[in-house]
Formats: C-alpha cells, structure tokens, sequence
C-alpha cells in the first residue's frame, strides 16, 4: 500500500470515503462504484481498484473487467474537458466529420487523445440524442447544436 | 409539501393546485433539447425582464421540456394565448414581454412563419398533423415541480387504480388496449406483465429501459426530460399489476438532464407519499432506484441490461429463460421502454377499449418518432399508429430542405433499414415495416435525401455495431468486422461485384447465428440498403463511383465529371 505525500502515489483517502458512503458495498453496486471513484479521480487509478478490491471483497480481476467493458471508465488519467463529436445518423448526414476534422485540427489530436497540457480529450459518441440540431458537439455536460465548423474555436476557449 | 394519504387527497390536492394556477400568465422556455442552442440565457432574461416589469406575481417563468419543433429552437410559449415563438434570443425577450405577455400581441418575425398567422402551435403544419397524447404535458408542465405535474393531472390514474382496482384487472386492461412494447420488438406488453406475475417469487423486479442507444432517437430523452411522472406514474401501475415493490431506471449516462429529472422526480414523488411504503394509504408500496449506464450500446438489450445492474459486464446471455422468468437477480424481471410506461396512466385513465379505437388493426396508440436529418421541420412528432411515412416528413416535416429530392428514410437505428420513396405511403405499425426490411425500432426516424449515399450509410451501421459488439458471441464480433472491411474497400473504390455476393452471405450468417439482437439486427442496414439501393453499389463497384459525391476516394458524379473533362 502506498502511503500519504510520496511523489507518483494516489491519495487513497477520496475512495476510502466513497467506500465508507456506499457501505455496505455489494456487487450490484459495482458500476456505481466506478462512477464514484472516477467522478473524484477523473480517471480509475490501479491504487484506487485494489482500495476497493479489499475494501469489498470483490476480485480486482473483476473490478478491471467491468472497468474496461463499459466505454464511460478510463484507467488513464483524462483531460480535464471532454469534447464530443457526435457520430449519430442525423449528424453523420449533417455533415459531422467536417466539425470532427475542425475539432482534431484544432488542438491537433485525434479520438481518444488529450492534448499535452492535459486541457482537452476529444471522444466519439454513438449519439447524443440532439438529432435535431446536428451536427452537435458536447463539451463536458453543455450540449452546442446546429455547430459549424468555424465556430468550434470560439466554443472550445470556453473552456480553461 | 404534503404526503397524500389518499387517492381523495390527491384529487384535492390537483384541485388546489389547478385552481391556484388558473388564469396565470405563464411563459414556458424549452429547457431541455433547447439548452443546446441557449435556452438557458432565454429563461434568465425572462425571469429578469419579468422581475423589473414588477410582474412576478401574475407571470410565471416555467422551464420545460421539449415543445417539438426543434427546428424552431429555442422555443418559447407564451401562456394562456398559447403564441410559439422560435429562434428566440435575449436581446428579443424585452419585445416579447412587453407586446405579448402584457399587451396580448404577436411579435410577427419570432413566429413560425414570420407571421401573424402562425403564431399558435393549432396554426402550424408540423402540430396540425399530430396527435398529442403521450407526449401531451412535455412542454406544458415544469418538470422539475411535481406540484406542476399534479395540477396537470399526474398521478390520477394510480389514485383510480388505488381506489379498488385489482391487479388482473390493471392486466386486463392493458390487454383490451393491445398496446405493444414502444422499445421496438413490438411484444404485446400485457402478454409480458402477465407472464411475470405468473412466476412465483419472493421479489419481482420492474425495469425501465431508458437506454436509448439508437443513433437517432430522442424520444425517451424528451419523455424523461420533460415528464418524468408520467413515466414514473406507469411504472407504479406496472409494478402494482406484476407485483413487484423495487423498480429501476436505467438511463444512459450521456443524457445528464433526464438523470437529474427522473432523480428529482422520484424524490419528490416520494415525498408526497406517491412512491415507497403505502402509496396513497392503500398498502401497496413501490420504490424506483436510478441507475446510469456506462456507455454500453448493448445494455439496451434486456439480459445485458440486467447484467450492468448486477454490477457486471454487459453480455447478453442465451434465452430462455425469459427475463420475466429468471431476470434480475435471478427473479421475475419486467422491463420495459420509457415510452410504454408513459403510454400506460392513459389506459388506465380512460381504459383499454378507448385506447383501442386509434392505430391500426395490429398496432394501437400512437407512436413518438424522432425526426431528424435532410428534414425542414425536425422535432419530436407525435402520430397515430398507422399515419403514412409521406404523412410525417412532408405533412409534419414540411419536406426537404433545399428543393433537394428525397430519397429514402432510416428507420429503427443499427437494427432497422432504409425505406426507399416507393413505400412513402406505407401505413406505419409494428408489421408493416418488417415487411419493408425496417423495423419500428425505437421510433428514430432520419431523412435522408440525395447528397447521402447509401453504401456510406451502411456502413455507417456496421461500423456502429462493429464498435458496439459486446465480443461475447463470434459471429457478431467478427462478422460484423468483416462487413465492416468490405463496405470500406467498397467505399474507397477497391470493391469488386464479388463483394456485393459475400457481403449478402455473410449478412445472412451473422443474422442467423449470433445470440442476441443487436448482432441479429446489425446486417439489416445493409440488407435494406442492397435491396432498394443495389445500383448504388453497383456505381461504386462497377462505374467507380459515388453517386451522392459522399465518398471521397471515388470519382465524383457525371455532373461534376463532365465539368472536369471539359
């Protein structure tokens, strides 16, 4: 176990805490769980699992498992803001991929990627259920409709 | 706040709170889909407009849900008079404060048609062709306040089932509606109830399935977002009629606002003695848990639902068991779509025979679609079972925009298909669109006109279900790969007419062999798009090109062309 203050350690007191909110902690709440740890984190550090692993009994195999099933857990350290472009039907016959070449374009990266400074990630999403005003970017929890691409700078400053 | 302890005092108390909101001006701002496009600025410079025109105490400022012409967003109505106004920005509210709300007048340039006669949602196409029903109080009522709701008559039909309704006959009822499941498999809902109220058990469970995955549908989104007790209120008469006392609502975490609405809802319903122990005095008692999902198409299919509820991996597993059977927890599950629920207190209200006079011989009730893409008129649009599709992208859509052609519409997501213009006036049920290779879906519906190639649009799909594919069963996490590979060299002009054979026999196999329905489904873009496009992909294997100009390695259609040659 890692202690306290050492330099590249987690500090494992925010999942002690959500461990001693949710307790007791049973196996349907797993998914919970990770959403909890990862609302504190940004991210599901290893340290973080196996707290709860011992904490609750549940095999970190398991844990890892259904971390890496579900698209919404990252097991990285994430950017602070998440863009995301969203490929559902109506956007893709609305023209989504000139706002996802406008987006990677502008802070040079592509899916998946966080920007050095750790600012911006950009992900895909299946669909965002804004059909209506594609093609639609989301910016954290801030939905932008009807988006064109040279607006996608202006939207993206917004966010420090 | 007051918990009823009746269902005389929840008509007492929607009387109190009907009567104290009668006659007051009301202003409703669409707070939800709208937000996407400042809505929320709109609502601020409503209430401070109305703060400094010291009308605080006879204006309302109401943040709803969706009103349905999206195109139109922002959207605000303004109550009693009922005048719409789209495309609302703030530096336009002092006008809209000052002619209309005190002075009854219409601000021509801010409505529909840029003019007075368009000012009421009766006057325009898109709502004259509809028939709200379920989606009735979306838009109308503030769903943050359940005393809003109340007043406009949630929960009635939980105080009727509670004054001395049986289970059986809840069932009954809900039989004689022939109502079927909205979630897209059509199953007839009461078949399901009864069959879970038929295993003995020590705990039944009821689902709500608000996984709304399909790319295109928005339908439970609008319903969570803008009438949570509607839904809520048909999960308790479900619950009520299978027995059982814990429910859940299983919403996907990418739509933050519905998460916070059912939430809330749930909590204030709660307080006001309208879920947990002893709803309305009468003994019987209900409560509902939120869960959000975590980014996993396939958990829209039962089996995986209930395993990301378990706190597992989203697979399906082989059935039966049914879910009704052997479902959560290993008990008796029933589940359910958003929009089944929020189609059930209606029933109840004026019961099943009544429910039955619309829609069609295999398909009562109406249907919420959502209608996007090359359409003017996008939106939430509400028809009864059985309108034509002609009748919804041209009579409520009002067409294609740009003077463009249409040329077909998809309907029912990664699982559903392409209706090309030949079946426009196809009678829309459940049977009706299997037999066109499409499916109802969940009620997604996008138009799609000649700037979109098919060939890219089916492999839009499988590129969609590929991703999505749970990896549990080969055929689905390899075959749909594999079409996946033949529509990119397809699209990239490497495709030869051989393709076009394996693409059919390979579409064929993953259909009949992978194990649940999303794998089953996922070749039916490609089906549909080969059996009424087939030229198109004849243009790009043949002729080498794309006839929409949409992929890009191919040369670009004749026009074009002879211009480059000349």
């Amino acid at each position: 176990m890692v202690g306290p203050g050492g330099t590249d350690t987690v500090d494992l007191n925010p999942v002690r805490r959500v461990l001693d909110e949710m307790a007791p902690v049973r196996h349907e709440h797993l998914i919970p769980l990770l959403q909890a740890i990862q609302a504190d984190y940004g991210y599901l550090p290893r340290e973080a699992l196996a707290e709860a692993s011992t904490s609750t009994g549940i095999p970190l195999s398991h844990l890892f498992g259904v971390a890496t099933f579900y698209a919404q857990f990252y097991l990285e350290p994430h950017a602070r803001h998440t863009i995301r472009v969203c490929r559902g039907t109506a956007c893709h016959v609305r023209g989504r991929q000139a706002i996802q070449d406008a987006v990677d374009a502008h802070l040079g990266i592509g899916d998946g990627e966080t920007t050095e400074d750790g600012r911006y990630g950009i992900e895909t999403v299946a669909c965002l259920g804004t059909c209506f005003l594609a093609p639609v970017v989301m910016v954290d929890h801030d939905y932008y409709g009807s988006v064109i691409p040279g607006k996608i700078p202006e939207i993206l400053e917004e966010y420090e | 706040m007051t918990r009823l302890g009746s269902a005389d005092e929840l008509f007492a108390a929607r009387a109190d709170l009907a009567a104290a909101a009668d006659g007051k001006k009301r202003v409703l701002v669409c707070s939800t889909g709208c937000l996407a496009i400042g809505a929320r600025d709109i609502e601020a410079a409503f209430r401070e407009g109305i703060a400094e025109a010291g009308l605080d105490e006879e204006v309302e400022v109401v943040a709803t849900g969706c009103h349905g012409l999206c195109a139109m967003a922002p959207v605000v109505v303004v109550e009693p008079d009922d005048v719409m106004y789209g495309r609302v920005r703030p530096k336009f509210v002092p006008d809209v404060i000052a002619k209309t709300v005190q002075g009854g007048e219409i601000v021509s340039r801010l409505t529909y048609g840029r003019d007075e006669a368009s000012a009421h949602p009766r006057d325009i196409p898109f709502f004259e062709h509809q028939t709200k029903r379920v989606l009735h109080n979306v838009g109308r009522v503030d769903p943050q306040r359940i005393e809003d709701a109340i007043a406009h008559g949630a929960y009635g039909s939980v105080a009727k089932m509670l004054s001395g309704m049986q289970p059986d006959e809840v069932i009954d009822e809900v039989r004689t509606s022939a109502i079927r499941g909205r979630g897209g498999g059509g199953f007839p809902v009461w078949r399901k109830w009864e069959s879970c109220k038929g295993y003995a058990a020590d705990e039944r469970y009821l689902i709500c399935n608000a996984d709304e995955g399909d790319p295109g549908a928005f339908m439970d989104r609008a319903l969570l977002e803008g009438d949570p007790h509607g839904v809520i209120e048909g999960m308790i008469i479900a619950a009520f009629a299978v027995g059982s006392t814990k429910g859940y609502v299983y919403v996907r975490a990418e739509y933050p606002i519905a998460v916070r609405h059912v939430q809330l809802a749930i909590e204030q319903a709660r307080e006001w003695g309208l879920l947990g122990e002893d709803i309305l005095g009468s003994g019987f008692g209900f409560d509902i848990e939120v869960r959000e999902g975590a980014g996993a198409f396939v958990c829209g299919e039962a089996s995986a639902l209930v395993a990301s509820i378990e706190g597992r991996r989203g697979t399906p597993r082989p059935k039966p068991p049914r879910m009704t059977e052997q479902g959560l927890f290993g008990m008796p599950t029933n589940i359910n779509n958003v929009e089944t629920f929020a189609n059930i207190p209606m029933i109840i209200a004026e019961g099943g025979a009544v429910y039955a006079q619309s829609g069609t011989e295999g398909s009562k009730g109406t249907k919420i679609f959502a209608l996007a893409g090359q359409v003017k008129n996008t939106g939430l649009v509400e028809v009864p079972m059985g309108a034509t599709i002609r009748d919804i992208v041209f009579g409520v859509g009002g067409g294609i925009p740009r003077g463009r052609e249409f040329k077909a519409v998809q309907m029912g997501g990664p699982s559903g298909g392409c209706v090309p213009a030949a079946h426009l006036d196809l009678p829309i049920d459940y049977d009706s669109l299997r037999e066109v290779g499409a499916i109802m879906g969940s009620g997604g519906m996008i138009v799609m006109d000649e700037t979109t190639c098919m060939v890219d649009i089916a492999r839009y799909f499988i590129s969609f279900c590929a991703n999505e594919s749970c990896g549990a069963c080969a055929p689905c996490r390899l075959g749909n790969v594999r079409l996946e590979q033949i529509l990119d060299r397809i699209c990239e002009g490497q495709g030869t007419e051989a393709d076009l054979d394996t693409l059919e026999q390979l579409a064929d196999v993953v259909r009949s062999t992978t194990l649940c329905g999303l794998g089953q489904t996922a070749p039916n873009p490609v089906l549909s798009t080969m059996e009424y496009f087939r030229d198109e992909y004849l243009a790009h294997v043949v002729d080498k090109t794309c006839p929409a100009g949409v992929c890009k390695a191919l040369v670009p259609p004749e026009p074009a062309l002879a211009g480059s040659e000349a």
